[in-house]
């Protein structure tokens, strides 16, 4: 177990608010969108999550680090305990860090990880006044350390985390065309499970000549109107009749595609607990989510109708055609971090092919 | 749905404590807030619940079908909620529907269906419902009777588990490792139960626990998972426990949590309830340990330390309502519908009272014996433990920081006592690995690492301070006054260095979801791991200083006091503040103050939130012993303090000055003396002449106080239970034999007295007035007594200037009155008294103590035309091997009372209350000395007249048939021959044991011992007091004539 440096640090906020800490992770600066999450649990999957690409994630839960880092072993091609190849988050804030740690499935230290990954963390921090300060202000620019500050949201960001080829995962007769947009691994494992055969494409790929049962879009980072060329491939597709099934960032490509609208939330929703309602019931799902845009319901054309709706701030949580097998939802199913209540949808959409 | 009846938990005891007034209280705002009448049946009058402007209808009786069925009978309610009540109230509800009752008068079960509470109540049930959805369970076999037990346990192998059927906080459960350990635990287990659950042994897995609500369209959350510190083995009651868990992945989490709605959805549960797991530490099996269909000790925590109204919740779904359209009222801006996400670390500690009970096996394990808990919050698992080691009140500073003593570390580690984590604390400062420990402890080794930060701590304090290492020794939860202690200095001085440091903790909010959403919430803590503050200070609020946590002698009363307080002082237009620590209380609810700090009662954390908030004043009077013994130091340290001149407090609490006082305002009161050693203690005894009452200085491992009747018991006591020196004076004074025990509780304002009431003990002087049955009005005094008494209470009102509540208490003998006892503060019996007088005292003290106008009362509770008895809930079913044996030292848990149209009829109700019987056909008696035995004589041909089969041991055979009563005679315990009393106490051929003590041979101690044990064991009535008996068998004789009234509170 390598020491912590722990010498004094600060997270810098793009309105001159100054947050002290002792660093720990990889010893330097580094500069994107500070953004808070409240979930309790997962960070390895947490900041694995490829839609946290360009971001400094504040962690709202204190104590982190506590059962360590599990190995890098591979099942399908695929880590196993991670949701992504490597560490996404630019930076990451916290308020205790557990320098000794213990678990049966633990291999190494969080500091140990970030280092390995090169990337610099901060503990010691009042995690809850930034918190606060970014519900108040809305998401920020800041810094770990002195450096220069730099917004992500001006780069493609879905073009750094996507898959650079096509890749075939090999199961059953049932193929889904999945565009990674930066895709969490659970997802693909949820297709795995299911004996569906995916077919992992980059997020600009033009797949109407593909051979496909279904069509998935994936999450990922950023401003959804960044993948113009998705939502132009999308566009075609939705003249078709073959299933569509999308998940957050695939959440608002779908909407896009569709004609609607999306925009920015002032602070947007990460964390393990978001209710979504299922529109004219009373059924309500505990979900994990991890998005900084959303679908204007209002924007949405005549065949097109809300499906999921956030109990809490009543902003879109789901979309779905009027006629057609075409849905997508905001919140994560695939969970990893977070409750599986809503893995059934995968079901629902394995069903269809 | 237009009335619903609500069925309370009765008494406190252990395994079922506060956590049930707030559940019931919060129950009830509920279906208040849907215009539904609410009719509640508790006998504990000492709770919030049972209080004006709560429920419509109030019935102070025994919580037993019967009772339950006549209140049914009389309020023709639509509906009922047994899941308020605790296990009392659900047994009661699984009776009632299986009698019948509620069919006949066409009452239906609100929330969790009686089929679905009765899933998880029998364990074979519950094992088959489980094996449905493929969820684990341990591998458990159900037997009926011993041969199956013994069988069951061959066939899964030794060591084995062994679970009490129907059993509130695991009573009668422990681990076998052999035949012979499960033999004895079964036969003890049959006398109460049907039923004993043989399982596999997992001893050493995590233990993790969820709470999940559900409503009836089937919505499913959990509001918060918990963690005990220490593995399966020792009950959840008794293990320190932490929120949310700290050693889980996310895969572990939510394969849980998963697993958790499945089975809540698949049982049919609507409202609330509490999953229980074991978690393999070495992979992720598990195994589900039980369901709890009721609101609980767990939901209680979890409530308060998510600020997640569960109780409030639960109750609006047991209406129907939908998770989906009720309001998150702490934020007021999201729904119910959601899952707390925790932005800080809670710690719940368990506060034992083992010390009381010398027989107990001080060990913890399956069973619980701890009396109630605290619950601290901090932004670290060390923060937040430290602060929870001070809450307990055992007098310790933190975790290294302790006068205890371990001689056998490894001993003690293994097989845990009350102590264990101090003994964890004291080898790992030795030098012990972390690796050790979890090898005999199996406590995860995380929380071992984080025991060892503090360790390391005290460690480098011990070289001398610095600015950072001040500031890290706050931020691990190191108090003023420990960081004065190691450095041998003085906390204030601590406390100056720090703030000139600007080393200060902030203030910050639990609102539910980490911050995400603004909250208008008041639910409060303090760090040292913060920046700025979450709210600003108040305008010249009233702080109420809580109770603390239960413990033998100070308990929920005092909760209703401090709630009564904030109630009245909010009337006044104030703005209240409440500091409080007790997850049981009502207090510590989210809607009874504007700001409630859930920290430390010191006085460290309360200058800390002084200063902060510059309000008008503290009040001290309310919480009993702990904000009391505040008074003083607050006052030295600036703060203002309301009511009662901490001058004129402390002039009352010591001993010598307020005994000068008494002499000087020509009030009689026993002869004293404190000693400084044991000889000059003997020569005093001698003097004033035995018996005499002992009380030794209070030290964490002495003794408390005990009557001596001569020099070899006195030196015996002495010289076993503590040291006596300057240090540790004793006190010693004359204990008067047969004397009466008067009490006065009372309000006055600036010395005037503005509301009392006189209420009597049946027992004679020698019980614990905590322990004593106690009548209201008084009803057997001279007028002379009662004029006498009125005229010390005058008088020390105006002597010490009193503003606000007090309570004295008198010895009468004949028409002497001397004073025993005076508290500048509410007593024990200030919600008795208040309920039957239909006065409220707190009120009065609080409009007197905030300088509002005030009028006395012109009246007398003589003038009543009801009586009111207050009788004590004992616990000791679960503190195996304790002599159920009443004297100075108080033992009673909790306390119900009972109002009627004279004493018989209270009286009896009140003893229905806390669990006696009326006896059917057999009594047993064994009267104890001569006098008594005349004394009881007439009670005897009484009991003989209404048909009860007697039996007795030889001398009092003898005695009765020298006095023509028929009577069987029976063999001592000790004689081993048939027809021995233990036979007949085990086979449950004796109904009621009356068993009054003798002060002589050691051997007739041993048998009384024996008679008593055994019939506690056996769960069969048990009388020891001589005035008792006469009283009970004078009301069995009532009841057969008049039976007992049910009449409402609001009726009388």
């Amino acid at each position: 177990m390598g020491a912590v440096p722990g010498g004094k640090t600060s997270l810098f906020l793009e309105d001159g608010s100054e947050f002290h800490g002792h660093s720990f992770g990889a010893d330097k600066a580094a500069a994107g969108e500070v953004v808070f999450n409240t979930g309790m649990v997962g960070y390895p999957e947490t900041l694995t999550d490829p839609s946290y690409r360009g971001q400094i994630l504040v962690l709202t839960y204190p104590l982190v680090g506590n059962y360590g880092i599990p190995d890098d072993s591979i099942t399908d091609e695929l880590l196993r305990h991670f949701e992504s190849s490597t560490i996404q988050v630019t930076a990451l804030v916290i308020a205790d860090y557990s320098h000794s740690h213990n678990h049966w499935n633990s291999v190494k230290s969080l500091h140990d990880w970030l280092v390995e990954h090169d990337i610099p963390a901060i503990y010691g921090v009042d995690t809850r006044a930034v918190t606060k300060k970014l519900r108040e202000q809305g998401v920020m620019l800041g810094t770990l350390g002195k450096t220069a500050i730099d917004d992500p949201n001006t780069r493609n960001l879905v073009a750094e985390v996507s898959t650079k080829e096509k890749h075939v995962y090999k199961r059953g007769p049932k193929k889904v065309l999945l565009v990674d947009c930066g895709v969490k691994h659970n997802i693909i494992r949820a297709f795995l499970d299911r004996d569906i055969t995916v077919i992992r494409v980059p997020w600009d790929y033009d797949f109407s000549n593909e051979d496909y049962d279904g069509l998935f879009i994936s999450n990922g980072p950023g401003d959804p109107k960044q993948c113009e060329t998705t939502i132009a491939n999308l566009k075609k597709a939705l003249k078709g009749d073959k299933p569509i099934f999308g998940i957050c960032l695939g959440n608002q490509l779908l909407a896009l595609a569709a004609g609607a609208d999306t925009y920015k939330l002032k602070y947007g929703h990460r964390s393990q607990n978001q209710p979504c309602v299922e529109q004219g019931t009373k059924r309500c799902s505990i979900t994990s989510q991890n998005h900084g845009y959303a679908v204007d319901e209002k924007s949405l054309p005549k065949e097109w109708q809300p499906w999921f709706q956030n109990a809490n701030d009543d902003t879109n949580e789901g979309i779905r055609h009027t006629s057609k097998p075409f849905f997508s939802v905001q919140f994560h199913p695939e969970a990893t971090p977070g409750p599986v209540d809503t893995n059934h949808l995968f079901d629902m959409f394995v069903d269809l092919l | 749905m237009k009335k619903v009846l609500i069925i309370g938990s009765g008494g406190l005891r252990i395994g079922q404590a506060g956590e049930f007034d707030y559940s019931g209280s919060q129950a009830i705002k509920a279906l208040k807030e849907e215009g539904i009448t609410t009719v509640l049946i508790n006998p504990n009058i000492a709770t919030v619940q049972t209080s004006d402007g709560m429920a419509d209808q109030i019935y102070f009786l025994p919580i037993t079908p019967e009772f339950v069925e006549q209140v049914i009978e009389k309020e023709k309610p639509d509906g009922l909620l047994l899941s308020f009540g605790g296990q009392s109230a659900l047994n009661c509800g699984v009776a009632l529907e299986e009698s019948g009752v509620l069919k006949k008068h066409n009452v239906k079960v609100l929330g969790t269906p009686i089929a679905s509470i009765k899933d998880t109540e029998d364990r074979d049930l519950f094992v088959k419902r489980l094996d449905q959805i493929d969820a684990k369970t341990p591998k458990s076999i159900a037997s009926n009777d011993l041969k199956g037990a013994l069988a069951a346990a061959k066939k899964i192998g030794y060591p084995v588990m062994v679970r009490v059927a129907y059993a509130l906080g695991g009573l009668g459960s422990g681990l076998c490792e052999d035949e012979e350990q499960l033999r004895e635990r079964c036969t003890k287990a049959f006398a109460n139960a049907p039923q004993v659950l043989v399982e596999e042994w997992l001893g050493g897995w995590k233990e993790v626990e969820y709470e999940v609500v559900r409503d009836s369209f089937d919505n499913c959350i959990t509001v918060c998972n918990m963690e005990n510190f220490d593995p399966l083995g020792i009950h959840t009651g008794e293990s320190i426990v932490v929120a949310p868990s700290q050693t889980l992945t996310n895969s572990e989490y939510h394969k849980l949590r998963e697993i958790a709605t499945r089975v809540i959805r698949h049982l049919g549960i609507i409202g609330e309830c509490n999953i229980q797991y074991a978690l393999d530490p070495e992979s992720e099996d598990y195994r589900i340990i039980e369901v709890n269909a009721r609101l609980s000790r767990s939901s209680a925590l979890a409530s308060k330390a998510t600020g997640y109204p569960l109780a409030f919740i639960a109750a609006k779904l047991a209406l129907g309502q939908s998770l989906v359209e009720i309001e998150n009222k702490v934020t007021k801006k999201t729904k119910a519908c959601f899952e707390p996400a925790l932005d800080y670390v809670v710690v719940k500690m368990p506060r034992w009272d083992l010390k009381k009970f010398k027989e107990v096996d001080q060990r913890i394990g399956s069973e619980m014996k701890s009396v109630g808990e605290v619950m601290s919050i901090g932004r670290t698992f060390e923060e937040a433990l430290q602060k929870s080691l001070r809450m307990i009140g055992l007098g310790v500073q933190g975790l290294t920081m302790h006068t205890l003593n371990f001689p056998n570390p490894e001993e003690e580690l293994q097989y845990p006592t009350d102590k264990r984590v101090f003994c964890i604390g004291d080898v790992l400062k030795a030098g012990w690995s972390v690796e050790k420990l979890y090898d005999i402890t199996k406590i995860d080794k995380w929380f071992l690492y984080k025991l060892q930060n503090i360790v390391e701590c005290k460690q480098a304090l011990e070289k001398g301070l610095s600015k950072p290492l001040l500031r890290k020794a706050k931020q691990l939860g190191f108090s003023d006054k420990e960081i004065a202690t190691i450095l041998d200095k003085d906390e204030l001085e601590i406390r100056e260095e720090r703030r000139s440091a600007h080393i200060l903790p902030f203030i910050k909010q639990i609102d539910t979801l980490g911050a995400e959403y603004p909250a208008e919430t008041n639910y409060l803590y303090l760090t040292y791991h913060g920046q700025e503050h979450d709210v600003t200070p108040s305008d010249k609020p009233v702080i109420v200083l809580g109770s603390g946590a239960y413990c033998i002698g100070s308990s929920v009363e005092f909760d209703w006091c401090c709630v009564n307080a904030i109630k009245t002082a909010k009337e006044l237009k104030k703005t209240t503040i409440v500091i409080n620590y007790n997850p049981e209380t009502v207090s510590t609810d989210y809607d009874e103050c504007d700001k409630l700090y859930f920290d430390e009662l010191s006085l460290e954390r309360v200058l800390d939130i002084y200063e902060f908030e510059d309000p008008e004043g503290v009040i001290v009077s309310m919480g009993g012993q702990i904000p009391n013994n505040l008074a003083i130091k607050l006052h030295n340290a600036g703060a203002n303090i309301l009511g009662t001149s901490p001058e004129d407090i402390d002039r009352a609490e010591n001993r010598h000055v307020f005994s000068a006082l008494l002499d000087k305002l020509d009030i009689d009161q026993p002869p004293w003396k404190e000693l400084t050693s044991l000889e000059a203690a003997k020569s005093f005894a001698n003097m004033i002449g035995y018996p005499v009452l002992i009380r030794p200085s209070y030290v964490l491992s002495g003794a408390a106080m005990n009557v001596v009747w001569d020099d070899a018991s006195l030196i015996r006591f002495l010289g076993e239970a503590s040291e006596v020196n300057p240090e540790h004076p004793v006190v010693i004074t004359k204990f008067i034999t047969n004397s009466k025990e008067i009490e006065i509780d009372a309000v006055a304002k600036n010395g005037e007295v503005l509301i009392y009431a006189i209420s009597e003990h049946i027992e004679n002087a020698g019980v614990h007035s905590g322990d004593a049955t106690m009548m209201l009005p008084a009803q057997r005094l001279y007028i002379e007594t009662i004029r006498q008494v009125k005229r010390v209470v005058r008088a020390i009102a105006k002597e010490l200037k009193i503003t606000g509540p007090f309570n004295i208490q008198f010895l009468a003998y004949q028409n002497r009155i001397r004073v025993i006892e005076c508290n500048l503060r509410a007593s024990r019996s200030f919600p008795f008294s208040s309920k039957v007088f239909k006065h409220n005292f707190i009120e009065i003290a609080t409009r007197a103590i905030l300088g509002e106008p005030v009028q006395a009362v012109d009246k007398s509770t003589l003038d009543l035309d009801h009586v009111g008895v207050k009788a004590a809930q004992f616990s000791f079913s679960r503190l195996k091997g304790v002599d159920p044996l009443l004297g100075v030292e108080m033992a009673s848990t909790g306390e119900v009372a009972c109002i009627g149209p004279e004493i018989n009829d209270a009286f009896l109700k009140a003893l229905l209350s806390v669990g006696f019987k009326i006896p059917q056909k057999n009594v047993l008696l064994s009267t104890g000395p001569i006098e008594h035995k005349a004394l009881l004589l007439d009670s005897v041909k009484q009991l003989r007249d209404m048909g009860y089969t007697l039996f007795a041991s030889s001398g009092t055979a003898e005695f009765l048939r020298r006095h023509d009563v028929n009577i069987y005679e029976l063999h001592w315990p000790l004689d081993k021959k048939e027809p021995n009393i233990l036979t007949f106490l085990q086979q449950g051929m004796i109904d009621l044991v009356i068993n009054i003590p003798k002060n002589n041979e050691a051997r007739e101690l041993e048998n009384d011992y024996l008679i008593r044990r055994t019939a506690v064991d056996h769960d069969i009535s048990l009388i020891t007091d001589p005035k008792i008996a006469l009283q009970t068998v004078e009301a069995l004789d009532y009841y057969r004539k008049n039976g007992l009234e049910i009449k409402s509170w609001q009726e009388y």
